[in-house]
């Protein structure tokens, strides 16, 4: 039996450019001195118009060429979300050159696989911090003949010859593009010799199972898959967008470069990365794309400060809560709603819904996306419930971002919505959700075997997701296809749908669930450092690490309180009654990228973690055990290493409660 | 040898019957990171407060830009360009960073009281020009994120930073620093030592600083003086001093 396929019918033609470059070209002629940039620098948020940035690309690619990229070469961009480094990535593009976004907080061996696979010739980095990282790396098997910085300070001594500023390269190109007019048109016919087929950049996708894999996205693909969305939100060249996510993640390439180029929008660089919360607020972005664990984190804010407020404010606050809660999706999605209730909620936009939207510089939105992971119905119901049109989509670094979006009026929190008009979405006979679109990648770099594993010979790509598509025709996302395991009873074990129902807690960051082929399901805590931390305070509980809270028997209680919730909720499903947790324990760690323990976008390495905490959790399944000693090895911030040892607590669950739940459900 | 910034010259300093210096000679040279250091009690904090004119000593004198004061006064050290930070910080803890860097400027806005009231013509193009400038300090200091909090709330390390704006704020050709990391874990000294490192590499500014921490001091400085009881016991770079057997003893100490 042939599978069925899902797919919208409608698609028109997208613009008449086929390489970014050439975009850049066109919203110069187009938009002219409409504002294409800015980046608060010094206080004042600074302004660059198309015809600037068109301007300063030119002189860039000038100098890119002068220090010796040519086409096919590879060059590095590593720093944080700064216009030069965007407009790097277009210079570099201008040259028929390969930019490769890398995670800028990424330490030094992960930079160098990256660095050495890529073949990277040159890198443009943002700071001191990464050209010391790249000098640290080079020649260790990698390539690089050029480190190029954005910001001087610290580097005014550096004496090595091959490190050079990005000042003195687009000095040297504006010079270049000076002294004759053949150059001028040099330039241009670069810009012409870019073709839809060709490589429009390599994202290494964080990779939670092994070695980060090179996604190779050609020019046309991603034009194709910016230019849709556009089409899917009805998207203009009057919005804001807040630049703030690794450049090295294909959420920020494809809304903060592809789209911006593709729709010709504003993008916004923030101060700094501590900035970011008053940056939005300042700019008021009206098209936001962010994970779910920027949300989790506005919204764990937001709880724990209004402990902290009076109790007028609170009462206030948690009175139109309850209101929002009850009728503000449903006036967001135009339903019926009591009058009463209309009246209610209006009186909540005005002293608690405004104020918070206005806070956190979401007032102005008109889209806004989670994605990357599955967000917390509830939390994702909270936003919606303020009037934020909130909307999950279903992506991945392989097909440009965009498989399915939830359309506006169509919102179910469990599913992510249908796939985008000429994106067709099928699910196999195992369950794995499959796609095919124009905006697939072309390959992974220099990896044939895993291209071959991945993408079938009739141009559709596997997912690795797990979905099924439900009643009214939105795909659902169960979990990591690899992941979904079975009890050793038979019943159904999705990992991440139970890590999810326990991460809504704000106490609690990151669980890791296990239980494939074992008797029940067991779990691993990481708490919220700040939530706990504020509740500690708040209770009297004094601790002296995060190690020490983490094991204090109050926080504890206080989590098998949430695993009982959890439970209860899991007793509700029939499909996944059995996946109970019948014991879990609080790390004395949190989970970190440095560590290796989650990806640099924070989803969990469920293998290696695994592996790095095997006598815990052979201690959760092992009945007589209360407790275990633990060893493990932790890298601090400034990359130096430690030892972390103690005693982690095992929590038992009542075994009753879950049999009668089981009962309960199945009546 | 490049020239002399500031000479001490055997400067005695006494409080009733307390010798707190004795007889102490040194120089700082321009565009070095000079160090004092030396076991509680021997005078560094004092030595600091003469060379800015906090104290005056009763014998000696101080060669500031080649000119020479038997009677520095704090107003004479400021307006000739030093600038200091304090070992229990001394900030306005009710104002903003931002406030509290600006005081920074204090000596060199020269608008009267009517035109600041009135808040127009050159008192407005004068402020914008120092603000600018305070910009350019919060920036260096990466403490964008808290340009307008208050500088109370904020935890110590970045209070400590927030002091060294100040000083940073008067343009200082010599900047004086008691303790710029008591108090401080490891992440936030390193920071600190970043910073120290880059004011004296980027502008050029001559320092002066009290640290506690040897491995700190011995990293920053190009030379070191040694106080112990008053008295100047060595002086060199940090490789001499690391010999020195006067320093092994006064710091560790030795058998009778």
């Amino acid at each position: 039996m042939r599978p069925e396929i899902f797919s919208v019918p409608g698609h028109s033609e997208g613009p008449a450019e086929d390489t970014f470059p050439k975009l850049l070209r066109r919203n110069a002629r187009i938009f002219a001195e409409r504002t294409a940039m800015r980046e608060k620098d010094l206080g004042i948020w600074q302004t660059w118009t198309w015809t600037d940035v068109s301007d300063r690309v030119r002189a860039l690619a000038a100098g890119f060429a002068e220090l010796g990229v040519v086409r096919g070469d590879r060059v590095a961009i590593i720093g944080d979300n700064r216009p030069r480094l965007y407009w790097s990535i277009c210079a570099v593009q201008m040259l028929g050159a390969i930019p490769v976004p890398v995670y800028q907080d990424a330490v030094a061996p992960e930079m160098a696989f990256v660095l050495q696979h890529a073949e990277a010739t040159v890198a443009v980095v943002e700071n001191q911090e990464q050209v010391d990282k790249v000098l640290e790396i080079r020649g260790a098997g990698t390539n690089i003949r050029h480190i190029v910085y954005d910001d001087a300070r610290g580097l005014k001594n550096c004496r090595e010859h091959d490190v050079v500023s990005l000042d003195s390269v687009e000095s040297a190109g504006r010079a270049m593009l000076q002294r004759d007019d053949s150059r001028i048109l040099w330039l241009e016919g670069e810009i012409d010799l870019g073709r839809g087929g060709d490589i429009a950049v390599i994202l290494y996708t964080s990779g939670t199972t092994d070695r980060p894999k090179g996604v190779v996205l050609t020019n046309s693909g991603n034009i194709w898959a910016a230019h849709a969305a556009k089409l899917f939100d009805s998207l203009t060249e009057k919005e804001e967008v807040l630049a703030y996510l690794p450049m090295a993640w294909i959420g920020d390439h494809m809304f903060s470069y592809a789209q911006w180029l593709v729709i010709g929008y504003c993008v916004n660089c923030p101060e700094s990365r501590d900035t970011v919360v008053e940056n939005r607020r300042e700019i008021g972005p009206t098209y936001v794309f962010a994970p779910p664990r920027v949300y989790e984190n506005l919204l764990t804010l937001t709880m724990v400060r209004m402990q902290d407020a009076s109790w007028l404010k609170r009462t206030m606050f948690d009175y139109f809560l309850g209101v929002a809660r009850r009728c503000g999706e449903a006036i967001l999605d135009v339903r019926p709603v009591a009058i009463l209730d209309r009246l209610r909620y209006w009186l909540g936009s005005i002293f608690v819904y405004g104020p918070l939207k206005s806070r956190y510089g979401l007032s102005r939105i008109r889209v806004g996306y989670t994605a990357g992971e599955a967000i917390g119905p509830e939390i994702f119901s909270f936003y919606r419930s303020l009037g934020l049109n909130l909307k999950q989509l279903y992506g991945q670094t392989e097909a440009a971002v965009y498989i399915t979006n939830q359309p506006d009026g169509e919102i179910f929190p469990d599913t992510v919505g249908r796939p985008l008009p000429g994106i067709e979405v099928r699910i196999d006979e195992t369950g794995e959700v499959l796609y095919r679109s124009p905006g697939i990648f072309r390959e992974y770099f220099n990896n044939p075997e895993a291209t071959a594993a991945s993408k079938t010979r009739d141009g559709w790509v596997r997912s690795g997701d797990a979905g099924l598509v439900d009643q009214h025709g939105h795909l659902k996302i169960i979990d990591r296809f690899k992941d979904v395991g079975r009890l050793a009873d038979g019943s159904l074990f999705p990992p991440k749908y139970i890590e999810n129902k326990l991460k809504f807690f704000p106490n609690i960051k990151e669980a890791v669930a296990f239980g494939d082929g074992r008797d029940y399901v067991a779990c691993f805590i990481n708490i919220d450092l700040i939530a706990v931390g504020s509740w500690a305070e708040r209770n009297g509980v004094v601790y002296g690490s995060y190690q020490e809270l983490a094991a204090d028997a109050r926080v504890y209680d206080m989590i098998k309180d949430h695993v009982a919730q959890v439970n209860r909720e899991l007793a509700a499903e029939p499909r996944v009654a059995a996946c109970q947790i019948r014991r879990f324990l609080v790390l004395p760690k949190e989970l970190d990228a440095d560590d290796g323990e989650v990806t640099r976008t924070s989803k969990v390495r469920r293998g290696f973690v695994t592996e790095r905490y095997a006598p815990l959790i052979e201690a959760l399944y092992d009945p007589g055990r209360r407790n275990q000693q633990i060893r493990i090895g932790v890298t601090f911030e400034d990359g130096r290493k430690g030892l972390l040892e103690g005693e982690v607590q095992i929590a038992e669950m009542p075994a009753d409660l879950a049999k009668g739940a089981l009962r309960e459900a199945a009546e | 040898m490049s020239e002399c910034l500031l000479a001490v010259e055997r400067v005695s300093l006494t409080f009733g019957g307390v010798q707190v210096i004795r007889d102490v000679s040194f120089d700082i040279l321009k565009g070095e990171i000079r160090a004092i250091i030396g076991p509680n009690g021997a005078g560094k904090t004092s030595m600091l407060n003469v060379i800015n004119g906090l104290y005056q000593p009763q014998r000696g004198a101080i060669v500031l830009k080649g000119v020479r004061y038997d009677r520095l006064r704090p107003r004479d050290a400021a307006t000739n360009g030093v600038a200091r930070t304090f070992q229990n910080i001394a900030l306005f803890k009710g104002m903003t960073t931002l406030d509290n860097i600006m005081s920074g400027r204090i000596l060199k806005m020269h608008a009267n009281l009517l035109w600041q009231l009135v808040h127009y013509g050159p008192a407005r193009a004068e402020e914008i020009r120092h603000r600018q400038l305070v910009e350019k300090i919060i920036d260096f200091l990466e403490i964008q994120h808290i340009r307008k909090v208050v500088v109370g709330k904020l935890p110590y390390g970045l209070q400590k930073r927030v002091e060294l704006g100040r000083a940073l704020a008067a343009e200082p050709d010599l900047l004086l620093l008691d303790e710029p990391m008591a108090g401080m874990n490891l992440e936030e000294k390193e920071d600190m030592s970043r910073f120290i490192l880059d004011v004296n590499g980027q502008f050029g500014t001559t320092i002066a600083l009290i640290e506690h921490d040897m491995r700190v001091v011995m990293d920053l400085s190009s030379r070191i003086v040694v106080l112990d009881h008053g008295e100047k016991i060595a002086d060199g770079t940090p490789e001499q001093v690391r010999v020195n057997q006067a320093v092994i003893n006064s710091y560790l100490g030795v058998a009778r």
